[in-house]
């Protein structure tokens, strides 16, 4: 072999592990779009009263509320979602193209809009709210329950859309190899279809838990705003960005990191 | 919304320029007036806008409404426009500090702005007062539900004026974002009671009923308007004012509920 | 069907004599229809063999349960398992490309079945544990199915389907994920594990090989029908269709015999050619002969054999260390010669030739 042989060898290589430019630009820019707004938050932030500011009880009872509120709605959504995703994903019945279009409603409508149709439905006047008051004496809006449905409401279809996928791609030859071992339909879906679309569900409940977490306006809508019962971290971001915007930028930035924080350490733990 | 008003701002260059010869009116008004005002004026302001129209034919009024917090920032970060609004002196004040008032117009006229209304607040209740509400007192009682504002918008800086000079604690269900959101909950019976402005049980209509209270004085909200610094025809914007300040205007006001300065 | 009728059957005393498989498959899909009677006995392994597309797997699926039929019965050890549901069936699957769960270890693969027939965590993964050394993988029970070689992973698969004892067991295309060196190994291998199985077998395959080596009897499946069904040298020396003569690598006419002269069906023949055979017969026959046992000649040779045709040269290819000439005209086959003939005849494609096959090389069987 002659001797430049190996040198264009490697010249080759170096050309095919580069990613071609008609993708890393619009890539890079992509990302800068996405980050550019976290710097400015960054760069705004008030770091010498940062300490105080988060210490301050209001602000930990409302990250402690939007952490322990978005993780029940997550677990309320895998409950009805999965299913849900399930019958979408392998079950034949009239009217599932409808279905399928009417669960992406809540991603469609704004969240305002949902919190006031919440009100209609579960509110004290509600359609159904009307009833759970009469005969339970239970009312949800300005509770804590409030803050979670309405939450259920905005995240679900995240959910619902991810696991689906994963369904659709998950191989059903799989579940009737199952299905002649013996197992019956619920063996199936729990030892067999279920660990193959984990990983679906996984990035399903992620999305799920974040949009639960940073949900603002069907909140405020359907639960108020009250501290310690329905303030979450979004809305009392709000509220201080009416007298104190500083206040709000670390409010943001708390509810980033700490959000950060949660998926990053869920994604390491998963891969 | 930014880029709204930039264009707004251009189109008002180009009408004072040669492609609009035709425009300019008796007075010589003539262009586009991009005014920014509190939520609360919807109605009155949408009212006048068309008075001004018809009076001066070259001139095009731009409103813009949101809580009048959300708008001093927008006007302190450069969002072009001639008027400015406020529900109260405070978010008037942040203007005139920040982005400034038109200093020829603020000589005449007070360098805080022009206070050209007020507004009390009200106990509004659902058609009927399932709770029966009859005053204040009422509503710290834990069995009648009542929706406020947050302290930290103007509604609810009203409505905490009026409960620490009373010595009146509230049981609140929830503090609203804002004056809207506390109607929205009384209106769908989601709540027995609300405290809100005069003016906003007016425009409810027959959704709401009002039900007023002596201590409402110990809060007398005043609106402030104000010509500012970076207004592209600061004669157009003054015209604005004068009418927002005139007889007309006062009728107007009154008529959705407002009280005299 | 009535199935009153047959469950009455065993108690009849007449279940002696029934089959450990019996099986009318009538399935309807759009244009597409199965029809097919299948009789397995116990031990015995029934090889499905034809074209893809001619309905072997649907007969498959159907027998287990996973499609329903449209008509028809299936019967496994004498009850009547029709519409019984798929997890119910006494029936062990081997998939194509096996189909063992990523997400478990080759143990838990097979005591899959057993625990979902009810069976303890520890008698379900003894039973399985057993399976894997009978079957000389021991040493990989805890590996996931991702690091067995083909060969492991069809022993696991068929592990995982005994484990649910089935007195039906089917195989579907056992063979077709292996690569073409291990093949014969483990076929062989295969060979061996399924004859300890006493319920009956039905294998799907399109491979001829498979299906000679693994099964006791044939049947040949071609557009949803059984067109042939026999043990495999029956069907190897005698094939019926000319689908089955080209993947047993025979030349195959149709004809009718008077006595030892076959006249051959060729409408399109100018002249209708003959076949000599060595016995008489008469009426409606197939005759077949091998390719290596027909001798080409340049020019008419003396001292003929008794058959004897004038054939064009359409196409020349390697087969093995031979050469196959396919040759057209009143007798259209293909001829296996060496190399050295080859160049010694000088044939190019159109060259004319005389093809002769001796009388006693034809088999000559009713059609």
């Amino acid at each position: 072999m002659t001797a430049p042989a190996p040198a264009r060898g490697r010249a080759l290589r170096a050309r095919s592990g580069r990613p071609p430019w008609i993708l890393l630009v619009p890539a890079l820019l992509g990302v800068a779009f996405l980050v550019l707004p976290l710097l400015g938050l960054l760069a705004s932030t008030p770091w010498a009263t940062m300490g105080e500011r988060i210490t301050d009880p209001a602000v930990l009872s409302a990250l402690w509320l939007s952490l322990s509120t978005a993780t029940v709605a997550t677990a309320v959504c895998l409950v009805l979602g999965v299913p849900l995703a399930w019958l979408l994903a392998r079950a034949e019945f009239p009217g599932r193209r409808l279905v399928r279009a009417l669960i992406t409603v809540p991603l469609v409508i704004p969240p305002v809009v949902g919190g006031v149709a919440l009100l209609l439905v579960l509110g004290r006047n509600g359609l159904l709210g009307r009833h759970l008051d009469a005969w339970f004496g239970l009312t949800l809006p300005f509770t804590t329950a409030a803050v979670v449905i309405a939450q259920v409401f905005v995240a679900m279809p995240f959910l619902v859309v991810s696991v689906e996928g994963a369904l659709r791609g998950a191989d059903p030859r799989f579940e009737e190899a199952a299905a002649t071992l013996g197992a019956s339909r619920a063996t199936v879906f729990t030892r067999i279809t279920l660990p193959a679309v984990l990983p679906g569900v996984g990035a399903g409940a992620a999305l799920c838990w974040a949009r639960a977490l940073g949900e603002f306006g069907a909140t405020i809508t359907f639960a108020g705003n009250f501290p310690g019962t329905t303030q979450t971290m979004p809305l009392a971001v709000y509220m201080a960005m009416q007298r104190d915007p500083e206040a709000a930028v670390v409010l943001s930035l708390v509810l980033l990191l700490v959000s950060l924080a949660v998926l990053a350490g869920l994604r390491g733990r998963s891969t | 919304m930014a880029g709204a008003l930039t264009l707004t701002a251009c189109s008002a260059a180009d009408g004072t320029g040669p492609d609009a010869p035709g425009a300019a009116s008796r007075d010589g008004l003539t262009g586009t007036l991009t005014v920014l005002a509190a939520a609360s004026l919807t109605d009155v302001f949408t009212e006048l806008a068309e008075q001004f129209e018809t009076d001066n034919p070259g001139v095009e009024v731009e409103l813009g409404f949101a809580g009048s917090s959300a708008l001093a920032a927008q006007i302190n970060s450069g969002a072009p426009a001639d008027v400015f609004a406020s529900a109260n002196t405070d978010t008037m004040a942040l203007v005139v500090d920040g982005a400034g008032l038109d200093t020829a117009w603020a000589a005449d006229h007070g360098r805080d702005g022009a206070v050209f209304a007020t507004n009390t607040l009200r106990i509004a209740v659902p058609p009927g007062n399932p709770a029966g509400v009859e005053d204040l007192a009422d509503l710290s009682d834990d069995s009648v539900a009542t929706a406020l504002c947050a302290p930290e918008v103007p509604c609810g800086a009203a409505t905490t004026a009026v409960t620490d000079a009373e010595g009146v604690e509230i049981a609140a269900v929830t503090l609203e974002q804002d004056v809207r959101a506390v109607l929205t909950k009384v209106e769908l019976g989601e709540v027995d009671a609300g405290l809100v402005y005069a003016t906003d049980v007016a425009a409810a209509g027959d959704a709401v009923e009002g039900v007023d209270f002596p201590e409402s004085d110990s809060a007398v909200n005043a609106y402030p308007v104000g010509v500012l610094a970076d207004a592209a025809d600061p004669e157009l914007a003054a015209a604005w004012v004068d009418l927002v300040l005139s007889d007309t205007g006062a009728d107007a006001l009154a008529a959705a509920g407002f009280g005299a300065p | 069907m009535t199935t009153t009728d047959d469950r009455r059957t065993p108690a009849d005393g007449s279940g002696a004599d029934e089959p450990a498989l019996d099986a009318r498959l009538r399935l309807t899909r759009g244009d597409f229809t199965l029809d097919a009677t299948l009789r397995v006995a116990a031990g015995e392994v029934l090889a499905l063999l034809g074209p893809n597309g001619a309905g072997k797997s649907s007969a498959l699926r159907a027998l287990a349960g996973l499609v329903p039929l449209t008509d028809g019965h299936v019967r496994i050890g004498g009850r009547d398992e029709t519409t019984t549901p798929v997890e119910r069936r006494p029936v062990g699957v081997v998939f194509q490309d096996y189909l063992l769960f990523g997400h478990m270890s080759a143990l838990d693969n097979v005591a899959f079945g057993p625990r979902c027939q009810g069976l303890s965590k520890a008698a379900a993964r003894g039973r399985a544990a057993e399976l894997l050394e009978g079957m000389d993988l021991s040493a990989h029970a805890r590996s996931r199915p991702g690091r067995l070689s083909g060969g492991q992973a069809q022993r696991v698969a068929l592990a995982r389907a005994l484990a649910v004892r089935p007195r039906l067991l089917l195989l579907d295309e056992p063979m077709a994920a292996l690569d073409a060196s291990t093949r014969v190994d483990v076929r062989t291998r295969l060979r061996h594990l399924l004859e300890d199985f006493d319920g009956a077998a039905v294998l799907v395959t399109h491979d001829p090989l498979d299906a000679m080596v693994l099964a006791d009897r044939v049947a040949v499946v071609e557009s949803g029908r059984i067109v042939q069904q026999g043990t495999p040298a029956e069907v190897a020396r005698r094939p019926r269709t000319p689908y089955v003569a080209r993947l047993v690598g025979l030349n195959l006419f149709r004809g009718t015999a008077e006595g030892t002269r076959v006249t051959v069906d060729r409408r399109d023949a100018e002249g209708a050619p003959v076949v000599r055979v060595h016995e008489p017969h008469r009426g409606e026959v197939l005759v077949a002969f091998p390719p290596r046992a027909v001798a080409l000649y340049a020019d008419r040779p003396h001292g003929s054999p008794r058959n004897l045709w004038r054939l064009t040269v359409e196409g020349v290819e390697r087969f093995g260390d031979q050469v196959r000439v396919r040759l057209a005209g009143s007798v259209p086959l293909s001829a296996d010669i060496s190399p050295a003939a080859l160049a010694e005849l000088g044939l190019v494609r159109g060259a004319p030739v005389w093809a002769g096959v001796k009388a006693a090389e034809v088999e000559c069987y009713p059609g």
